[in-house]
């Protein structure tokens, strides 16, 4: 037994101090696919831009006609043959929409998921919650899809299925904003103490690994106040992992009526929120929301280690979810020190 | 080498099937497709399910037996219309839950077998199975404990039915299907390159190997060889994800033996093997790696670095594994629990390292190697006889210790090759053809058939599947307390059992 302790010491601290101090795992995370800002909404590409293709962009009607082209723009790149301004500029929303029509079908069928959409404008959009990170659109289409990086940006835990689909639908903003209001309500008596309970609703195994990981030394949950508990009747937050097998609908929504109020549901992994490639079987729901309120999303396949911790914190609202991925997470301990009444 | 033989009728069948395997080939799996119309409408994603044509159509039968070179299948056709066959399961016990499968899937009654309740699919889809408790044994005092599927701790779905009087385990029975996903039904009208996706989520936990199988297939049908560069690369992942695989079963069986030590130790070291793949291609599963005709992308970390991280990581684990090794208290717990006999190891063909360790059970990179093991010098393993969770433990030190020796052969073989391409065109039309790969289970095999470019059929196999079976027989004078480590040095994945 003895031999066990100085091994115990032998590397030192490996436990990491995310988020209260940045990890360079969990800030190169490699997480769902995103289109490049520059192929985003064609409107805030205009605004970004001074150079006039892109203005042109910004109106797909325009672009194809060059006679209404020259019409909006004096500046003799509009004048051009739309392919042209196309290839004078380096703006990839400005080279989808020269071509919109088969463009768009070829970029959507670049995901086995259905993950992509274009819309009409030209713009852009990727379904979070549908990405397996198989990587086919940014190997093919690097100029218009890149990896969304950090365990923190966008693709992290997201309050409402719709805040997954990037860049953001305009109505996004308000409904997460709700939603926050909402789960703060909630869960404002759990901040101190959290207890989690796992249900697999048909996972591919991977999530369970990555679940587990959070017991180990790196990531040590349990310096967050968080712990796992086997019983249901004691858990605040539900972990739940795959597509939502139909075998497992009675048992996890048992589960989850096992819990007390007020409780949580994570959905972790793109499993979890739309079946990711099973979402057409006939023996799954295409996700788990079909049998119980999901209140957190999180994409992967599976996350990351540091997704999942995220997630809680965001869940219990111990984590402001910042919209910005370059900016550090930010911890919000709460009240310390004084006792607080019941 | 492999080859499919047609037998006139089902007898013909499990008579040849029979006395092939009393002649020393091993039974690996036995599938049941019933063909459906494939006139051109293949390219709608699963417009050709099982409902089409269903009824009519007969069902076929294949059989699948690894011999010294290759896996052949005997295959024979049922009957148009038949509802039933003679089941091979009274005259070969390995095919008892493939033909419980099959009752499963195609609703067709093997006459004979033993036991056709559910196995891979719930009875009826909103309510999973009956749930009035078997009992098998009866006496004063016994009960049953319901373990599942809902489970304590993170672990997968599964239920376990344990009748006891108390302490000992006189019966236990599994119910599987709780987290059944329609897989198999999935792949049809997949092009393989969403197929291979789709692969590497059948069992997550093996997913480069299952990547390698399905390709493997798709490459027999095509006729193609992936490039050097490639083939070591691949080896590169599916030796990584076995380490890995290797140290969650001892981090599981360290923490259910108490040794805090220990397993924060191992699953330190299994995190950086996670990261170290990672590192090499941004996945922690090595997805995204195999394709059919070779790999993706060349990895991200240079040779000389990774060679100097695989030292790093190799003599540290050496160092863990021989202490927990000569942890008395620890190994009082595996020597002598959980039991496989040799002769049933063998009569089951048990793979992997639960056969390793009772039988001189082959592994697919020496008997039919693939990829870069055929140029590689893949050591042999020593032969255990013990069957014993601490055997199965000793097998698994020593395929991580063979895991780390063709590592760095691999890395030393990549830092001299000039580069060359990292895929050929594989894109076959149509056809038929049998995959297979060494997962850390043990061996996995895809059954593929493609038409026109797409998946009519694929049927996966994991280890997990073929060996979960074996949890019954392996209760000899043990106890409850003994569960969790008979469970955890098994080390299979629900998730590659029910697909």
């Amino acid at each position: 037994m003895s031999i066990w302790v100085l091994r115990g010491l032998r590397d030192g601290v490996v436990t990491t101090r995310w988020p209260a101090r940045p990890d360079d795992y969990a800030d190169t995370w490699r997480g769902p696919a995103r289109p490049v800002p520059a192929a985003l909404s064609s409107d805030a590409a205009a605004a970004l831009s001074s150079d006039p293709a892109a203005a042109l962009s910004s109106d797909p009607a325009a672009a194809l006609s060059s006679d209404a082209a020259a019409a909006l723009s004096s500046d003799p790149a509009a004048a051009l043959s739309s392919d042209a301004a196309a290839a004078l500029s380096s703006d990839p929303a400005a080279a989808l929409s020269s071509d919109p029509g088969t463009d768009s079908d070829t970029l959507e069928a670049l995901c086995p998921t259905g993950a992509i959409t274009v819309e009409r404008g030209g713009n852009v959009r990727v379904d979070q919650g549908r990405c397996i990170l198989c990587g086919h659109c940014v190997a093919e289409r690097p100029d218009v899809f890149a990896w969304s990086q950090g365990a923190t940006g966008p693709g992290a835990a997201a309050l409402t299925r719709d805040q997954l689909i990037v860049p953001e639908l305009p109505e996004t903003d308000e409904a997460v904003e709700a939603a926050r209001a909402r789960l703060r309500e909630r869960t404002a008596a759990l901040r101190r103490s959290v207890h989690m309970r796992h249900v697999d609703a048909g996972s591919d195994g991977s999530e369970e690994w990555e679940i587990q990981a959070l017991l180990g030394p790196v990531y040590d949950i349990h310096r967050l106040g968080v712990f796992f508990t086997a019983s249901p009747r004691h858990a605040d937050v539900l972990l739940v992992t795959g597509a939502g097998a139909r075998g497992m609908t009675v048992p996890l929504r048992t589960t989850y009526d096992g819990m007390p109020d007020p409780k949580i549901v994570i959905a972790v992994g793109t499993d979890a929120i739309s079946g990711g490639l099973l979402s057409q079987s006939d023996m799954t729901t295409g996700g788990i929301a079909a049998t119980v309120p999901v209140d957190i999303w999180l994409a992967g396949s599976p996350p990351s280690p540091f997704g999942i911790i995220n997630a809680l914190l965001v869940a219990v609202g111990k984590l402001a979810r910042d919209t910005n991925p370059s900016a550090p997470a930010r911890l919000t301990t709460g009240p310390r020190g004084g006792r607080r009444s019941r | 080498m492999t080859g499919t033989i047609m037998q006139p009728g089902v007898k013909a069948l499990w008579d040849d099937v029979e006395s092939r395997v009393a002649a020393g080939d091993r039974f690996a799996g036995l599938f049941a497709t019933r063909p459906t119309e494939v006139a051109g409408s293949v390219g709608v994603a699963g417009s050709v399910g099982v409902a089409g044509v269903a009824g009519s159509a007969p069902i076929t039968l294949s059989a699948h037996l690894a011999t010294a070179g290759g896996i052949d299948t005997l295959e024979a056709a049922l009957p148009p219309g038949a509802e039933s066959y003679p089941a091979l399961t009274p005259r070969l016990g390995a095919a008892f839950w493939y033909e419980r499968e099959i009752h499963d899937t195609f609703g067709v009654v093997p006459e004979g077998h033993p036991r056709l309740a559910p196995l891979v699919r719930p009875c009826s889809p909103e309510t999973p199975g009956d749930r009035a408790l078997p009992r098998h044994v009866t006496g004063y005092g016994m009960f049953t404990i319901p373990h599942g599927p809902v489970r304590s701790g993170v672990l997968e779905s599964i239920e376990y039915l344990v009748e006891t009087p108390g302490e000992a385990i006189p019966h236990l029975n599994m119910r599987v299907f709780y987290k059944h996903r329609g897989v198999q039904d999935a792949f049809a009208g997949m092009t393989p390159a969403d197929a291979v996706l789709l692969a590497e989520r059948t069992e997550g936990i093996a997913s480069v190997a299952h990547a390698l199988a399905f390709s493997h297939a798709i490459e027999q049908i095509a006729g193609c060889e992936p490039p050097m560069t490639a083939q070591l690369v691949r080896v590169l992942h599916a030796e990584l994800e076995r380490i890995a695989n290797h140290l969650d079963v001892a981090v599981r069986l360290a923490d259910a033996a108490g040794l805090a030590v220990a397993t924060a130790r191992l699953a330190l070291h299994k995190e950086r093997v996670m990261r170290l793949v990672s590192r090499l291609c941004g996945s922690r599963f090595g997805r995204g790696v195999v394709v059919p005709g070779g790999i993706t992308a060349a990895p991200l970390l240079p040779p000389a670095q990774l060679r100097a991280e695989l030292d790093q990581l190799a003599k540290p684990i050496a160092a863990d594994a021989a202490a927990l090794m000569a942890t008395s208290s620890f190994l009082d717990r595996l020597r002598g629990t959980g039991p496989l006999t040799p002769e049933r190891a063998r009569q089951h063909g048990a793979l992997g390292p639960i056969g390793k360790a009772a039988w001189p059970a082959d592994d697919a990179r020496l008997a039919r190697p693939y990829d870069a093991y055929r140029a590689l010098a893949v050591p042999s393993a020593r032969s255990h006889r013990a069957g014993d969770a601490l055997a199965r433990l000793r097998v698994r030190w020593e395929e991580v210790d063979q895991s780390f020796r063709l590592l760095r052969q691999v890395a030393d073989d990549l830092a001299e090759r000039a580069p060359d391409p990292y895929s050929v065109t594989c894109q076959p039309a149509s056809g038929r053809a049998v995959g297979w790969s060494e997962a850390p289970q043990g061996e996995v095999l895809y059954d593929v058939r493609l038409e026109a470019g797409h998946i009519t059929r694929c049927h996966p196999r994991s280890a997990s599947f073929h060996n979960l079976v074996l949890m019954h027989e392996v209760f000899a004078g043990d106890i409850l307390t003994d569960f969790p480590f008979i469970e955890a040095s098994f080390g299979l994945s629900v998730a590659g059992v029910t697909l």
